[in-house]
């Protein structure tokens, strides 16, 4: 497909602007990139062919505003909008406005997006499809007798929550049968004043799980998985450390999580690049799923490592028009691989946001170091810290490793401070290396050990 | 001579807790030492602004939600 003559609007800044120019350019389009008054020597505006200020440093005057995002679009003469990821990716509205204003949206339709977005629909989209969600109690549970049958059905620990509460309100946690019976007139009580509603919900509660998730590219019409990503090393929710394949997957399990991703994105006439979140259960070889992404993510390029398909410019050509590329039957993968966030950020400090500038800036030979810095650059204060995502490539896991390691003490950036102690800790770590790690692994692995200062 | 308050962080700054919620500090209001008189946002985390002395009718320069950068005066007082 020819896209040369096209205008892509990068609606987004950073690593991921940079990014999403590099795709753009190899397809020979051309790029608008928008950014805020703070951003005006950002290195996306400087690779891009042109730019467009769309108003004042804080996000929600200007990468967050759809009105004014919309208008500066269309008023560069653009033919497609890509949001990156954050800010407007997932806004069903911003998709909308987008389409309306005559352009095309890079993602899928706003109807999805809606539908992803919302969890109890997302969940009921996913059962419908035939994917595992978490063990709960069909709809609500009244009695405590009723309690009693679902929880045998779904076994211990469980969490009962309120059916109409939200954001962790009214959760309570029953280790056994006589939890459950002393529990669930508490929180039927609690539900009844706190929500004017006593209804509850039962719900297992997983403890030592994996975070898998399953890259998917979808056409509207037919859906291929490009195999998953193991993001388990996470503090405070936040990702900082993502491998492809996860191996702590059975080629079993693999393909079963990967066929229901497909069928899944099949089943909402899926467009463009997203992702399925599960949480996977070494103990039980199982899997379920938690929720769908409807934009390109911050660790896809760990999958484009080892598949060799770029996830960003297949997006871009899909947003046009353009029917799948590959079969499923196309599509393997080689290696691992696994990517490292560097955040702007202090570890030794708990993570003290370190908006500073860049000075010297060496980056070793053989890595991929995706990017918004360049020496000199001043980051500015008000967006997040990722400024860059150090990945590497192996031909088995040890060897992505030790790669990683040598890739991490090659890497120098002066006038910061990063997360990079943080990875050099942990690449040499016993547990990291023998792949022992869950959800919980990070937090806990924080408090018993103390990251010097870089 | 009037007092100051300065910023420690560079970010954006807001004078209330939630935008729903009144200010810490009303402009004409007194304040202790120690007290909390604004947060401010740096890479999506948030610190608290503290007064390091005590005074009284603060006035506050910096508007709230406005960029900011280290060492800016954010507020006087007597």
């Amino acid at each position: 497909m020819d896209l040369s003559g096209r205008t892509l609007f990068i609606a987004n800044r950073g690593e991921i602007a940079v990014r999403i120019n590099r795709a753009a350019k190899s397809l020979g389009m051309t790029v608008v990139q928008g950014h805020s008054e703070a951003d005006a020597d950002m290195l996306a505006v400087r690779m891009a062919d042109r730019s467009v200020e769309i108003g004042p440093p804080h996000a929600t005057k200007s990468y967050l505003d759809i009105g004014r995002v919309v208008e500066a679009a269309k008023s560069a003469g653009a033919d497609a909008v890509h949001p990156g990821y954050g800010f407007l990716s997932e806004n069903a509205g911003f998709a909308e406005a987008v389409e309306a204003a005559g352009m095309i949206f890079v993602g899928p339709s706003a109807e999805t997006i809606a539908r992803m977005g919302d969890k109890a629909k997302a969940r009921e989209t996913a059962e419908a499809a035939g994917v595992p969600t978490a063990p709960g109690s069909d709809g609500r549970i009244e009695t405590a007798e009723a309690a009693l049958v679902a929880a045998r059905a779904i076994g211990f620990p469980l969490m009962i929550k309120a059916a109409a509460g939200g954001g962790g309100r009214g959760i309570r946690v029953a280790e056994n049968e006589d939890d459950l019976k002393r529990l669930v007139p508490q929180a039927k009580a609690e539900a009844e004043a706190a929500f004017g509603d006593g209804g509850l919900y039962l719900e297992r509660m997983i403890t030592q799980a994996r975070h898998v998730e399953v890259q998917i590219l979808g056409d509207g019409k037919s859906a291929v998985h490009l195999f998953e990503r193991e993001c388990s090393l996470q503090r405070r929710r936040q990702k900082v450390w993502e491998e492809a394949p996860a191996r702590c997957l059975t080629q079993a399990t693999r393909d079963r999580m990967c066929e229901v991703s497909v069928r899944l994105a099949e089943a909402v006439e899926y467009r463009g690049a997203g992702t399925l979140e599960f949480l996977y259960e070494p103990d039980r070889d199982a899997f379920y799923f938690m929720e769908m992404n409807t934009r390109i993510q911050v660790e896809h390029p760990v999958t484009e490592m080892i598949t060799g398909v770029d996830l960003v410019a297949e997006m871009i050509r899909i947003a046009f028009g353009q029917p799948l590329r590959f079969a499923q039957a196309d599509i393997g993968f080689s290696g691992h691989a696994v990517e490292v966030r560097v955040n702007a950020e202090d570890p030794a400090s708990n993570f003290m946001p370190f908006p500073g500038v860049a000075q010297k800036l060496v980056v070793p030979d053989g890595v991929r170091f995706d990017t918004m810095l360049y020496e000199g650059y001043a980051i500015p204060p008000f967006y997040d810290s990722l400024v860059g995502k150090l990945i590497v490539h192996g031909a088995s896991r040890e060897e992505a490793l030790q790669k990683l390691r040598e890739a991490l003490s090659g890497l120098e950036i002066e006038g910061l401070k990063t997360t990079l102690p943080l990875h050099r800790a942990l690449a040499g770590d016993p547990d990291v290396k023998a792949d022992n790690t869950t959800t919980k692994f990070l937090e806990a692995w924080l408090e018993t050990h103390a990251i010097k200062a870089a | 001579m009037a007092k100051q308050i300065r910023s420690p962080l560079p970010g954006i700054f807001y004078r209330r807790p939630a935008p729903d919620q009144p200010p810490f500090v009303e402009d004409g209001g007194s304040v202790e030492a120690g007290a909390v008189v604004g947060l401010v946002e740096v890479m999506k985390s948030f610190h608290e602004v503290i007064a390091e002395e005590a005074g009284t009718n603060v006035r506050f320069v910096a508007e709230n939600e406005d960029p900011i950068t280290v060492g800016v005066v954010l507020a006087e007082m007597d």
